[in-house]
């Protein structure tokens, strides 16, 4: 391991890494556009200079691997210049237009400016004028002026997803970026080369004039789009509600997980969390169908279903959990129903279409958290219905009440005339979600979760990682998490008080289920880790 | 002190003549006003608000307004950055595309709460494209109701700036809900 001195401190680092990174884990910061970890080095933006021993020239930091006995300085007059000199580069056919750029308050021409730049600019001819607003696919939108050919976007489809759709065009200072003749830009990770641009060039089409960037507040999270369970930034804006047709949930970002999804998010996960904000949210719990619906408080609504799971027979009642919910919920849950006896519990139901899945992030199963519900044991237990069979058993009246969690059944691979048939032959129909969906108008009585960004919870990913995700925003209504209804019902019949945090539910799961022995949330921390598979 | 100052009675005579010259100037200024209804003769400190006002000062901060480009479209670009540097939150935009992709962007709603308004002028040193003034010289925009007090981008374009001398040029718009 070569051991080198970075502005006279010393640091050991692995071999093979470059000045950039070694400086940073001295917590030394140098500046660069076109460097990114996850991407080739291209030594395009020549920011990045530092001096190196005795070199009579500064050299890119990015492009020098760390040797025995290197003696980088980060700081010193010559490398300020050099900075100095290159953004002054950068900056001479940059438009002035920062303030309708969606890309400020989190630019770095922007950033390295105020540290860097040159305030007397010498430029007095007029700009290079390129194209503007230029849709490139579905998500992203490119103002060639702004851009300063770091080629990072371009490297990422070429690189990640393999399939080329950007390249350089022309030459000097006329050169722009673009897309190859009759291509798109619309693989299913189009929008991450809006993340890495350093600058506003390439921005969101779904994000373009919705919110300030300085507006929005930031909370961990992990995308519950499938069962890889990326790392996710909720940005949501609270301070300016009338921005954004008043959707509090503005956009999600990657955030980074060497252990699962690196720097990147599919497209499908990053435009998954439109049902937050959506005009279909249940928000008040409601008992009754259609016209004679009626929205009542929980202290109404719990001892009414707690009257229901009793005044029936276990094996009349059926369960049908979800994979969408968390595994504090789940746990709940199933401490529920094996305290009634029910043994008509299930938390599979197939697609209608399945999945599409590829190499890179996305997977098949389109649930955050399947594998939790197996870990923790949602499968019919001895003698019960799966969830087919509860349907079936439904059409033939053996079954007379059924409670749904956040399924849309109308939406699986089985007939709907099936499903339609069974729901009406029910005494009782309980449907609990976040929001409306086909079947839920079929439903006697409604009970309003909150959605994942509304509440603390865990999901455990297909390769059985437990990975913590926060609350961003308040649930809408009087909807509560699914472990809080679940509890309150539980504590309706005797199961003992509510907890009063996720974590309490987590703890007990920890100590309940023998592949979460030894988790807790402090333990998990930013980034998840592998529950004990057996 | 004077050889007749000395002299209380002097002073005391003078001051009186003092006080009755101001006495009889303005029982005709008065008069003029009341009984023969001549508006315009000014009275004795009182200005007769509102037929007489004030000069104001050009820096006075009065009602805002948009400021038009020649198509008598807003020149702003919906940049927030005058709701972001507002003390009181009073300023509430919507951005939108503009047709012209050299302006980019457009404020499909601008509106101000009147109601709210601190009148300290932030907004007008923050705009980047001079787009929003305090020079209109309004100073009445009382409301009936909170909604009479929410200015909004058409009521906002239509002002003028005041004269030299500061009187308002534009009519002061009443909102129709805000006659009682």
């Amino acid at each position: 391991m070569p051991k080198l001195t970075i502005d006279g401190r010393e640091v050991e680092v692995p071999a093979g890494t470059n000045l950039i990174e070694a400086a940073r884990r001295l917590g030394i910061e140098v500046p660069y556009y076109c460097y990114h970890p996850g991407l080739s080095i291209a030594g395009q933006c020549r920011l990045c200079m530092v001096d190196v021993g005795n070199s009579p020239r500064p050299q890119i930091a990015c492009n020098t691997l760390a040797a025995d006995g290197m003696v980088v300085r980060t700081e010193t007059p010559k490398v300020l210049e050099t900075r100095q000199s290159v953004m002054e580069f950068h900056l001479i056919n940059h438009p002035l237009d920062c303030p309708v750029c969606d890309q400020a308050g989190e630019c770095w021409l922007q950033i390295y400016y105020m540290k860097h730049g040159l305030y007397e600019p010498r430029m007095v001819d007029e700009k290079v004028h390129k194209p503007k607003a230029v849709p490139l696919g579905p998500h992203v939108i490119l103002d060639a002026e702004r851009c300063i050919l770091c080629s990072r976007c371009v490297r990422f489809c070429d690189e990640i997803t393999g399939t080329g759709e950007l390249g350089i065009f022309q030459r000097g200072d006329h050169s722009e970026i673009g897309l190859f003749p009759g291509k798109e830009l619309a693989n299913p990770y189009s929008a991450n080369v809006v993340d890495i641009c350093p600058v506003g060039a390439l921005t969101d089409r779904d994000f373009r004039f919705a919110v300030r960037v300085w507006y929005l507040e930031t909370a961990k999270s992990v995308c519950p789009g499938c069962s890889r369970g990326c790392n996710i930034e909720v940005h949501y804006n609270l301070r300016r509600p009338h921005h954004n047709q008043g959707h509090r949930v503005a956009r999600l970002k990657p955030r980074e997980n060497p252990e699962v999804n690196q720097w990147w998010i599919c497209d499908a996960g990053r435009y998954g969390g439109k049902f937050v904000d959506d005009a279909s949210r249940l928000l008040f719990p409601t008992r009754g169908r259609e016209n004679a619906a009626r929205e009542v408080g929980w202290d109404e609504m719990v001892p009414l279903v707690a009257a229901r799971l009793r005044d029936y027979r276990p094996d009349e009642i059926g369960v049908l959990a979800s994979p969408r919910m968390a595994n504090e919920d789940l746990f709940v849950l199933k401490r529920l129903v094996e305290h009634l006896g029910i043994a008509n519990v299930d938390f599979r139901v197939p697609p209608g279409r399945p999945g599409d899945e590829d190499r890179i992030l996305i997977k098949a199963d389109k649930n955050p958290n399947t594998r939790g519900a197996e870990l923790i044991g949602l499968a019919p237990r001895a003698g019960g219905l799966d969830a087919r069979g509860m349907l079936r058993a439904a059409r033939e009246r053996r079954l007379k009440g059924l409670w749904v969690f956040h399924h849309d059944l109308l939406a699986s691979a089985w007939p709907g005339s099936e499903i339609r048939e069974a729901l009406r032959a029910l005494d009782w129909f309980i449907f609990q979600g976040s929001n409306a969906n086909g079947i839920s108008p079929d439903a006697d009585v409604l009970l309003p979760s909150a959605t994942w960004v509304e509440r603390e919870g865990t999901f455990t990913n297909f390769e059985g990682r437990v990975q913590r995700f926060w609350k961003a925003v308040e649930p809408p209504g009087a909807s509560l998490s699914d472990w809080e209804i679940l509890a309150r019902i539980g504590d309706a019949l005797g199961l003992g008080a509510v907890p009063g945090r996720a974590e309490d539910s987590f703890k007990s799961l920890a100590a309940g289920v023998p592949a979460f022995a030894g988790l807790s949330y402090r333990e998990l921390g930013d980034f998840g880790k592998e529950a004990a598979t057996a | 002190m004077k050889f007749r100052q000395r002299f209380y009675l002097a002073e005391v005579l003078i001051g009186l003549g003092v006080t009755a010259a101001h006495f009889f100037v303005n029982l005709g200024r008065h008069t003029a006003h009341h009984v023969f209804g001549r508006k315009t003769v000014p009275g004795a400190v009182t200005f007769q608000y509102p037929e007489e006002r004030r000069p104001y000062s050009p820096r006075l901060r009065s009602l805002h307004r948009l400021v038009r480009r020649e198509d008598g479209s807003p020149r702003c670009v919906a940049c927030m950055m005058c709701e972001t540097v507002c003390p009181a939150h009073c300023i509430y935009i919507v951005a939108a595309e503009h047709p012209n992709q050299d302006i980019e962007k457009y404020p499909e709603r601008f509106d101000i709460d009147l109601g709210k308004c601190v009148f300290c002028g932030y907004c007008v040193e923050a705009c980047p494209e001079d787009a929003i003034r305090m020079d209109t010289g309004i100073l009445e925009f009382s409301s009936y109701s909170r909604l009479g007090m929410i200015y909004t981008k058409e009521t906002l374009l239509a002002l003028e700036p005041a004269g030299p001398d500061g009187t308002p040029r534009s009519p002061i718009s009443i909102p129709p809900d805000r006659r009682p």
